[in-house]
């Protein structure tokens, strides 16, 4: 699908055919100078649009979002419409423990995750001995039993009215999450590129591999012996953590939970906006997320009402010219 | 469990398969020995391509028992039949198609050596498993497609990937289904060659509807007509046959494909 694509074999001159051949497959992995854009566009941001770091903030967190999905869906092809139930896990869990007297934000964004990666390995024990569209609808179903949930409980989650009252303290006791959301941005620029590094090393990893190879060919991945059911399952569950960490962090910067951080709108919306980037290529929620985010902010500021219908024309466009997304565009046009 | 030395490589006894009332596989007993070149043929519809789903643990028997190396691994799932030295190859391409070549080899070799669930160490610098899988694909003539991928290779080319993949899993039992199907005749002298040179001590088990290439390479010849083994024997007696020659080889009476 994609990273297969940065593989450009030089078989010119040097060492030896097959030695080249080897160490440009083993080379994969190595660093490459574009993908420090996102970071250096991430810090200029911070300089550049100082009255926007609460929505770069949210941008971020939700690319952390968009990325746990991508690891799920692009990597190891498992087609879910309900990953909001663990991004909204890890919300309540963080926005609980801070409207309840514990406050701490990094033990908050590990509970978070801990509790949505617990949800995420229960639940994939049941939905992953499924595939496609039954998959699809079981994965739908887990979220919506979560919103219920949350909706029902409302003695601890606010219901309908949002969970009130977060009362988040500063980082190791130092840095305060000012009215400016500098220290919002900058936190959650950290966990990003720390989750960034994580999902990257996995990615390359034999066990990402392996998972590429499930999704391209489940029966052949059988046939040489892998254990699927229990890759499938572990990549489920740390996706599910990654996903807890990112509404953690968004519960924590923006002091707010409600019922939409878990509802099937934020769950296609994540699909949506890591299509528009690219699916499988590991970058295409740093692309798609601020594109759609940016735009959503820009388009409902000129028409609040139908800005719904731009991002439904991009969506259009992105299917119908650019198969892949935006990476997938810019891939093509490089060969 | 240590295997008896001249226990066969693989065996089936009584193997049965049922989809409700049609049989598909009945009363299958089965030896392959070590090393050994045999030909498992019969008419379409024959149940070749159920025995080996059985035989790998795609399907679950009706009744009967399968062995590796004097093991029963009837009820062993796919995965812990392949670590016991049991692969296949796939009548129609089964391939990680827009991965290259050196990589289908490398997940097999990779999975085999038991690292493939590495979380965190980068694939490439597993470097025994990169160049063993090169290795491979050198013996098979594969070298220069090491980092195409799959799909853009030709069909001929893509059915040897298709052996490679299983090679790399250092089987002791390889079942090849139809290894020469849908490859032009001007490439199936490739895919002869390769079969042809395979190690000697792989115990090699071909389903095959090409009967040059049946009786080129086969030592033993297993006839499956309608779910059960009709005759066994070396190919000089299996041609004589005087059943095997009605029901199969005489007149191309079952859409036999001719290509």
């Amino acid at each position: 699908m994609a990273t297969e694509g940065l593989v450009r074999p030089r078989l010119a001159a040097g060492p030896p055919p097959a030695q080249q051949a080897i160490d440009a497959f083993a080379g994969r992995h190595r660093y490459r100078l574009l993908e420090a854009l996102p970071w250096a566009a991430a810090v200029a941001a911070y300089f550049l649009f100082p009255s926007y770091l609460p929505l770069g903030a949210q941008i971020l967190a939700t690319i952390l979002f968009a990325l746990s999905a991508d690891l799920v869906l692009g990597y190891a092809g498992i087609v879910t419409l309900g990953h909001a139930a663990f991004f909204g896990t890890g919300a309540y869990t963080a926005g609980i423990l801070a409207a309840n007297g514990w406050g701490e934000p990094i033990s908050g964004l590990f509970a978070g995750a801990a509790i949505a990666a617990l949800i995420g390995f229960v639940s994939g024990c049941i939905v992953l001995r499924t595939t496609g569209l039954t998959l699809l609808m079981q994965t739908l179903v887990v979220a919506t039993l979560l919103y219920e949930a949350a909706n029902k409980a409302s003695w601890i989650t606010g219901g309908d009215d949002g969970l009130q009252g977060m009362e988040v303290w500063p980082i190791f006791g130092q840095f305060r999450f000012d009215m400016f959301g500098r220290t919002g941005y900058l936190y959650c620029l950290i966990v990003l590129f720390l989750c960034w590094y994580l999902a990257r090393r996995i990615v390359h990893s034999p066990f990402g591999r392996s998972l590429t190879g499930i999704r391209e060919n489940v029966r052949r991945m059988h046939a040489i012996g892998a254990p699927v059911r229990r890759r499938r399952l572990i990549i489920y569950t740390i996706s599910a953590a990654l996903a807890g960490t990112a509404g953690a962090l968004i519960a924590q910067t923006t002091g707010f939970v409600g019922l939409s951080f878990l509802n099937l709108e934020r769950s296609g919306g994540v699909l949506i906006m890591l299509i528009i980037g690219g699916v499988g290529r590991l970058y295409g929620a740093f692309i798609g997320v601020p594109l759609y985010m940016i735009a959503q902010n820009r388009f409902s500021e000129i028409e609040p009402v139908y800005w719904y219908f731009w991002i439904g024309l991009l969506m259009v466009l992105v299917v119908v010219f650019a198969r892949g997304g935006i990476l997938g565009l810019v891939e093509r046009l490089r060969r | 469990m240590s295997a008896a030395m001249n226990g066969p490589a693989l065996e089936t006894r009584g193997l049965c398969k049922s989809f409700g009332a049609l049989t598909v596989a009945d009363q299958i007993d089965f030896r392959l020995e070590r090393g050994a070149r045999q030909a498992l043929i019969g008419p379409n519809g024959a149940g070749k391509t159920t025995f080996v789903e059985l035989v790998t643990g795609g399907l679950p028997p009706s009744a009967g028992h399968i062995l590796i190396d004097d093991v029963d691994v009837t009820d062993l799932p796919q995965a812990a039949r392949v670590k016991r030295g049991l692969a296949r190859t796939f009548q129609i391409n089964a391939l990680f198609r827009r991965l290259t070549t050196l990589e289908n080899v490398t997940l097999a070799v990779a999975e085999r050596d038991g690292v493939a669930g590495d979380l965190l160490r980068p694939a490439g610098r597993h470097n025994r498993v990169i160049e063993e899988a090169f290795a491979l694909l050198e013996t098979l003539g594969l070298a220069e497609d090491a980092l195409r991928p799959v799909n853009a290779l030709a069909y001929g080319r893509q059915r040897l990937v298709e052996i490679a993949v299983a090679l790399g899993l250092s089987p002791k039992v390889l079942l090849l289904d139809e290894p020469a199907a849908g490859v032009p005749s001007g490439e199936s002298g490739l895919i002869v060659a390769v079969i042809e040179r395979l190690p000697a001590d792989i115990a090699v088990l071909i389903i095959e509807h090409d009967m040059d290439l049946v009786f080129r390479f086969a030592r033993r010849i297993t006839v499956l007509v309608q779910g059960h083994i009709l005759v066994e024997g070396p190919p000089e007696a299996i041609a004589a046959d005087p059943q095997v020659r009605q029901v199969y080889l005489g007149e191309r009476p079952h859409g036999r494909e001719t290509r």
